[in-house]
């Protein structure tokens, strides 16, 4: 202990600790591994990686989804072999043409193709015109275009049936009387082709809404004749029945020409205005200006203009129902059964998960079998989601809803109505597929409690049932709320199981009507999620799905968004009411 | 009477390097008579013992503290008057405890009348994460209280009793976390007052505080002594000299001495108690 005075000059002092740094230094870089600094790399790395991975997916969807309602150009390209073709120019790839195709060019074509290394690009056109053309797109390489321009009168219209049309106005009938125009934003043409929609809506409401509301009757009658035939067998009975039935059918029938009278009068009426047509190539087409859904010059648009077709398209997308095969027009079916199927899955998850967790975490004596019981819940959430599907196939719909159907709906078998999959059993099968989640996040909040509450509660003389109601739930909702939150998102991305129990391409009726009793669990639904498999792979044109695919994708991750930051901001606002009783 | 007591394995003292003999003491002070007894009582955490043969009375209407190094079961024998020790698993117990003639520990005791008869305090003040009120009115809320004027008039004499109202008068719709940590223990205070307890249990209630808040709880207590039966378990023998009438010395889960505090603290019977009130050791 003893150090010589001369050694403890501030000099000497720092000369000292100088050396002990710098040994301290060597030793650092020789152990990296002490240090932990490369794994330090690693985890930032990954966490890179990863951060990247989902912000390129998200910008991927974002964008592709912005832009695809915008409207395009359209270019007219003149063909080395004298063809002419007009369409929307979708995307350029470079292209390595094979020598069968090599084999077929002329020979400067065959040596300009060589001199580039043997690629090329090319580029994709929607052409459109399905019924004139057999295809919607065409790729158009390099090589082959002679000259590309885009004039001012060509116009784009989109259809009721075969896609788009692209080419131009030759004249237009109103009335059966023929105008000479061939400029798209013609005023009499916008009028005419208002007045020709509002007729085709007013033809819908009276097929959709009138006539479903007879359609309607018309079933509860034959139900209620089968009831009567179930109920009483007898001869006199059947006599009775039948009566009844025949005359409400022959009322409801007079209701029904009424009404497809009224129908066939608008339909006359629109078949007598409309559009001739003619494309690039000079093929005529007459097209009924009712099956006009939206119609523009494309090459004729200022910024304002292009916004509105955007801004209407988007309306269309967001409000409408599905047309052609689900690849134009609205989702509004799907967000609804989306919107609908999660919610109920919610409703009936959160009181099953929470009352499970709570009898776990709190009533049941923890030992080998409750440990059991929590290796099961955790393996559960790890269970492909396709075989919940064919559980809630054969269990939910099969022999429950069998049986609701056999005790209640007697009437309507052979037909199921509980017996098959939808809107119910759908949402009770993501809600066993979800449940794992809400049960471990409950039992962390449960334990996440601190003692201190529980003792305090107890101490004042609170059973435990007092306790957990009063003071350990309001205590651990945030912390529920949470695995609500990643059930909801788990269950409204799934797509697998629910091909299986209700969701359909396409549900006319959605489960909400104006007819008893207005809320129809029975009922298949749309999903976005199928919606997006549905367009992507189980299309006609998987090219022409594939802008619906973003757009779908986009809608489904705003949803899920949204209905996330609903619950969150829920959540927090419950956190704030419990901050700082941590003391 | 006697539960549990053919649970407990038979120990024999003598074995025992730390034993000291049971002692038993009843101090004249002057009390009505012992508001809590204890009688030979024995605790098990799991296979390790906690408490020994502990006997003693609780005189009525006194502070009695209860004093002794850390870990020598001063708080569990707290805990064990209102059975706040059956929260945890593997607890066993022997020897009788008696409030008012009411064995605690008897096969179909009410656990949670028994409760309500002794309100608690605890070291880390806990209110409820709600309003002040809804803190003080707790105890008749679960009661199914439901006459708004009475649950009013008990959080008001409640908050009262406790020196919290003039504080608290306007914050009384306020969440009791935004108070300062003295205010939530007197709040815990007037929680525990508001059940209408015959026994006021103090488990360390101001070693969370700061000196000025510790000096408002002694108040306090002084304030209450009479009134309610007060035990109070303390680390500080200068806080269990100002505040108890009562002190009992506990080592090693035994009761060595117990006494008037102002004997215990001057003229100690036991070697150990001496040299544990001068600061030999502890």
């Amino acid at each position: 202990m003893d150090t010589p005075p001369s050694s403890r000059t501030p000099e000497a002092l720092e000369a000292m600790s100088g050396r002990v740094l710098a040994a301290r230094g060597k030793a650092r870089q020789q152990d990296l591994r002490a240090e932990g600094e490369p794994m330090v790399w690693c985890l930032g790395g990954a966490l890179a990686i990863g951060i990247v991975m989902i912000l390129s997916l998200l910008v991927l969807v974002l964008w592709n989804g912005a832009i695809t309602f915008w409207p395009r150009p359209i270019e007219v390209v003149h063909l080395s072999g004298g063809a002419v073709i007009a369409g929307e120019p979708v995307r350029s790839a470079s292209w390595t043409p094979g020598p069968e195709v090599l084999a077929g060019l002329p020979e400067e074509t065959r040596a300009r193709v060589a001199q580039s290394g043997g690629t090329v690009t090319r580029t994709l056109y929607r052409v459109g015109n399905y019924d004139l053309y057999g295809d919607d797109f065409r790729w158009v390489a390099d090589y082959q275009a002679l000259s590309r321009d885009r004039p001012r009168d060509l116009v784009l219209i989109e259809r009721l049936e075969w896609g788009v049309f692209v080419g131009r106005i030759a004249a237009f009938e109103k009335n059966g009387q023929r105008f000479e125009t061939t400029d798209p934003h013609d005023p009499a043409i916008g009028t005419a082709h208002e007045v020709a929609r509002q007729r085709w809506a007013e033809i819908r409401r009276i097929e959709r809404g009138d006539i479903g509301v007879v359609n309607h009757h018309m079933e509860r009658e034959r139900l209620e004749l089968r009831r009567a035939v179930l109920a009483d067998p007898t001869p006199a009975a059947l006599t009775r029945a039948e009566a009844r039935f025949t005359a409400a059918e022959t009322r409801l029938k007079a209701e029904y020409e009424a009404l497809a009278t009224q129908a066939r009068t608008l339909r006359a009426e629109n078949a007598k205005d409309k559009l001739l047509l003619r494309d690039v190539t000079g093929r005529a087409l007459e097209l009924p200006l009712s099956s006009v859904v939206r119609y523009y010059g494309a090459n004729d648009l200022d910024w304002f203009q292009k916004a509105g077709v955007y801004a209407s398209r988007w309306l269309e997308f967001l409000i409408d129902e599905p047309r052609e095969a689900n690849t134009e027009g609205g989702v509004m079916p799907a967000i609804f059964g989306t919107f609908a199927m999660t919610l109920l899955l919610v409703i009936v998850v959160s009181p099953f998960g929470v009352v499970t967790a709570l009898y776990l975490r709190e009533y049941a004596r923890q030992g080998r079998i409750t440990a059991l019981v929590r290796i099961s819940v955790n393996n559960l959430a790890g269970v492909p989601s396709i075989v919940y599907g064919v559980f809630g196939l054969g269990f939910f719909a099969y022999i429950l809803g069998g049986n609701i159907d056999a005790l209640f709906f007697p009437e309507r078998l052979p037909n199921p109505t509980f017996g098959t999959g939808g809107l119910l059993w759908a949402a009770l099968t993501l809600a066993l597929l979800t449940v794992p989640v809400v049960i471990v996040s409950t039992e962390e909040a449960l334990a996440a409690v601190p003692r201190s509450m529980r003792e305090g509660s107890l101490a004042c003389g609170a059973s435990k049932w007092q306790t957990i109601r009063r003071i350990i739930l309001p205590r651990a909702l945030p912390g529920i709320m949470t695995g609500l939150i990643l059930a909801m998102a788990r269950g409204a991305g799934e797509v697998a199981p629910l091909m299986l129990v209700g969701v359909v391409k396409l549900a006319p009726e959605l489960p909400i009507d104006g007819f008893f009793p207005f809320v129809h669990l029975e009922r298949s639904f749309m999903h976005l999620g199928f919606h997006i498999y549905d367009v992507g792979f189980q299309s006609r044109n998987s090219e022409a799905g594939k802008p619906m695919v973003f757009v779908t994708t986009m809608l489904l991750i705003v949803l899920i968004f949204l209905m996330n930051i609903g619950t969150i901001f829920v959540r927090n606002h419950l956190k704030r009411k419990f901050k700082g009783s941590q003391f | 009477m006697v539960a549990a007591s053919d649970l407990a394995p038979a120990r024999t003292s003598s074995t025992n390097p730390t034993d000291f003999g049971t002692t038993s003491y009843h101090p004249k002070t002057g009390g009505k008579g012992a508001a809590l007894s204890i009688e030979r009582f024995n605790l098990w955490y799991g296979r390790t013992q906690a408490l020994f043969d502990n006997t003693l009375d609780i005189e009525e209407g006194m502070v009695t503290s209860l004093i002794g190094p850390s870990g020598c079961g001063k708080s569990t024998l707290l805990r064990a008057f209102n059975r706040m020790n059956d929260l945890i698993d593997g607890v066993r117990v022997s020897g009788r405890i008696t409030l008012s003639g009411d064995d605690v520990y008897a096969n179909g005791a009410d656990v949670i009348t028994l409760r309500k008869r002794m309100g608690m305090v605890f070291q880390k003040p806990n209110p409820f994460p709600m309003s002040v009120f809804e803190n003080v009115a707790y105890p008749l809320r679960i009661d199914g209280v439901r006459d708004r004027t009475l649950i009013a008039e008990t959080v008001e004499r409640s908050l009262r009793a406790a020196a919290l109202w003039d504080e608290a008068k306007d914050r009384l719709k306020d969440n009791a976390l935004g108070l300062s940590g003295g205010q939530q223990q007197r709040l815990c205070i007037a929680r525990a007052l508001a059940g209408d307890p015959e026994v006021l249990l103090m488990d360390e209630p101001c070693s969370a505080l700061d000196p000025i808040a510790t000096a408002h709880i002694e108040e306090l207590i002084d304030e209450l002594r009479g009134r309610y039966t007060i035990v109070i378990v303390t680390h500080s023998m200068a806080q269990a000299g100002r505040v108890s009438d009562n002190t009992a010395f506990m080592y090693l889960g035994r009761l060595i001495e117990y006494g008037a505090s102002a004997t215990l603290f001057t003229s100690p019977k036991m070697s150990r108690t001496q040299d544990y009130v001068t600061g030999r050791f502890g």
